[in-house]
């Protein structure tokens, strides 16, 4: 009896959960099957947070686990591996400034959630979100700073999405350290998440609105 | 029966009495003298003249002063005279020591890694930046707990110093114990890359005397004007040592649950490491007052939600080695000054377990009311008027806050106004209502 990975992977029990995906590897067991048993552990990591059982390093280890499942089956996806993507999102750190954790954190959550993520990286200029807009047509943007130089960035990469005929294309939100409403109307992005959950929400709630 | 010696209240009156400074004037004497009284009032959670008004400023020196980021980083002189016009033209009654500025050929004679700092991979009018690494590995525990000095020069220092790389081929130090090792020992220094980077290191050494020559030399100059240094010493949560320069946020979150054994004992071993440092260094310096900012074991909202840790990993790995390190400044007489950075309210009954009257709480963000209660007949608290207020607001908002503050967080003493992080981008009208107010509506009658 196959032990049950949903769990072992929700409960942050690594050694166990690697080892319940390569025994079902080697039983011939479907890669995607076990990816997306993966993926839904990670809905259950998400629900944690929210509940305030889960914190960051939770969140981190989880994806540490998630992405050794993840390379262990990939070389194995003999089909198509194209699950459903709900939607493109655009993220990044705004110019000048480096933090990232929270970053990518919402990156492998929105990823895990069915979106396609493109993570820009750190210090990124705002031309740079708008050329990938572009090259992508994500509907979605996320910003993310943390310093108190982040709330002109963020303002100049909303305007320069708007000079670049785009602003209206796409929803964007901002998250990072100590962001809030004053800081949101300040930049004119459409909305502010105060952590990953949020971010993944209002991703849903937009694509929805779609 | 004798009175047992109150060694937190000696070092504040020696502190009090300005040993062997020449000031200026009497008028910069008598200033000096009521700014510590005010200061160490506060402290003891005694009601002093007024609230006083101690603010944490770093490249506000530089916005202030009309000048860059880099012009601070690089020029001493430069950096001297626009920390200088800052605290002379504001006034507060203690002013923090300008420990960012002046290390530029340093950071250059090293080729640092761990920051971005201005013109080097930041816009020259940018403060600086840290760029957190893995520079120590997962399996490397042991190897730090064993010998940290060896494990600063021989790993840790190499990864973090571009120009220190072939450090990396020395033997260990503490195999030199005899003549006959010495022989063989000293062979890596010897090296074409073993003297290159001798030459950088002995470089980065002038550059370090340097850098305390400046400090040492503004704090006399300020001194002798009758302004007060409000730090005697920075130390830290060993946690903390371990998480932000070390393994890195994302490498201890991990090592918390795959070998939290070893993330424990090498806490303990940073206990003592910094106690010996900033009780040294607060001796010099002559201000008993300890720097100690707090990143890692926060929540960064009210809730508790979203936390860099758990409560129950807080009281696991974050809070013991602090406390240790706070009880052991306390035993020599010094106070500790905590930089609360998130939102604690979620943990104050655990930082409550502090001897009375002898630590400053700095919280950037706490419910104050809850904080008051728990805390107020404990700690004095400092703080918090928001960055963002002092970056986007009026000055009527920040008198708003300040007053609010003053109300609950200073009602019958104990109580240091601030902003809730380090000022850099902040207006200065805002920065000067906050300061007028409080020397204003702070009057304790």
């Amino acid at each position: 009896m196959l032990g049950d990975l949903v769990n072992a992977l929700a409960d942050l029990k690594e050694k166990e959960a690697l080892e319940i995906a390569q025994d079902r590897l080697s039983a011939g067991d479907e890669p995607l099957s076990i990816l997306n048993d993966a993926r839904r552990a990670m809905e259950t990591v998400g629900k944690r947070f929210e509940n305030s059982e889960y914190f960051i390093p939770d969140l981190i280890y989880s994806g540490e686990i998630l992405k050794e499942i993840t390379d262990m089956v990939k070389p194995k996806l003999t089909q198509s591996a194209e699950v459903k993507r709900l939607g493109k999102v655009v993220l990044g750190t705004v110019a000048g400034d480096i933090h990232d954790i929270g970053l990518n954190i919402v990156d492998f959550m929105l990823d895990v959630n069915g979106f396609e993520v493109y993570n820009l990286g750190i210090d990124q200029p705002a031309p740079n979100f708008v050329d990938k807009i572009k090259e992508t047509g994500a509907t979605i943007v996320g910003l993310s700073g943390f310093l108190t130089l982040a709330f002109d960035s963020m303002k100049e990469t909303v305007e320069v999405i708007k000079a670049a005929g785009l602003r209206d294309k796409v929803k964007i939100m901002i998250g990072g350290g100590q962001i809030d409403e004053e800081i949101r109307k300040y930049t004119g992005a459409d909305a502010y998440g105060k952590d990953a959950m949020i971010g993944v929400l209002l991703a849903k709630q937009w694509i929805g609105a779609k | 029966m004798e009175k047992a010696i109150d060694k937190t209240q000696e070092q504040l009156e020696l502190w009090c009495s300005a040993p062997g400074i020449e000031f200026v004037s009497k008028e910069a004497e008598e200033a000096y003298k009521k700014r510590t009284k005010r200061i160490t009032d506060a402290i003891q959670l005694k009601k002093p003249d007024r609230v006083p008004f101690v603010p944490m400023w770093e490249y506000f020196y530089a916005r202030y002063s009309n000048v860059s980021c880099h012009d601070v980083v690089y020029d001493t002189e430069i950096a001297r005279s626009a920390t200088r016009k800052t605290i002379t033209g504001l006034e507060p009654d203690a002013y923090q020591a300008p420990i960012f500025f002046g290390v530029g050929p340093l950071l250059d004679a090293l080729d640092v890694k761990q920051l971005r700092w201005p013109g080097h991979g930041i816009a020259p009018n940018m403060g600086h930046q840290f760029v957190e690494e893995e520079y120590m590995k997962a399996d490397e525990y042991d190897a730090l707990i064993y010998d940290p000095s060896d494990f600063m020069l021989i790993k840790y220092m190499p990864r973090e110093c571009g120009n220190l790389k072939a450090f990396e081929a020395l033997s260990p130090l503490r195999n030199l114990f005899a003549y006959f090792t010495i022989y063989p020992g000293l062979f890596a220094f010897g090296t074409p890359e073993g003297m290159e980077a001798t030459h950088k290191l002995l470089e980065a050494g002038q550059a370090s005397l340097n850098y305390i020559a400046f400090l040492a030399s503004f704090d006399k100059e300020m001194h002798a004007l009758g302004f007060p240094c409000w730090h005697g010493a920075l130390a830290g949560a060993p946690f903390d040592a371990i998480s932000d320069t070390l393994r890195g946020t994302h490498g201890t979150a991990l090592d918390m649950y795959r070998q939290p054994e070893a993330v424990k004992e090498a806490c303990e071993k940073f206990v003592r490491i910094f106690l010996d440092m900033a009780i040294a260094t607060a001796k010099i310096n002559g201000v008993p007052i300890i720097f100690i900012p707090l990143h890692k074991g926060t929540a960064p909202s009210r809730d508790g939600k979203g936390g860099l840790m758990s409560l129950k990993q807080f009281e696991e790995f974050y809070w013991p080695t602090l406390k240790k390190v706070m009880l052991g400044l306390i035993d020599n007489g010094l106070v500790p000054n905590l930089l609360i950075e998130g939102d604690y309210t979620s943990r104050l009954e655990i930082i409550k377990d502090v001897p009375k009257g002898k630590c400053i709480y700095h919280f950037e963000n706490v419910d104050i009311h809850k904080a008051k209660k728990i805390l107020g007949d404990r700690v004095c608290f400092r703080g918090s008027v928001p960055i963002r207020l002092l970056v986007l607001g009026t000055p009527q908002e920040v008198r708003d806050s300040c007053k609010e503050l003053i109300d609950v967080l200073g009602e019958g003493g104990g109580f240091i106004m601030d902003a809730s992080m380090a000022s850099e981008d902040v207006k200065p009208e805002n920065m000067r209502a906050m300061i007028e107010f409080t020397k204003e509506y702070g009057v304790y009658k």
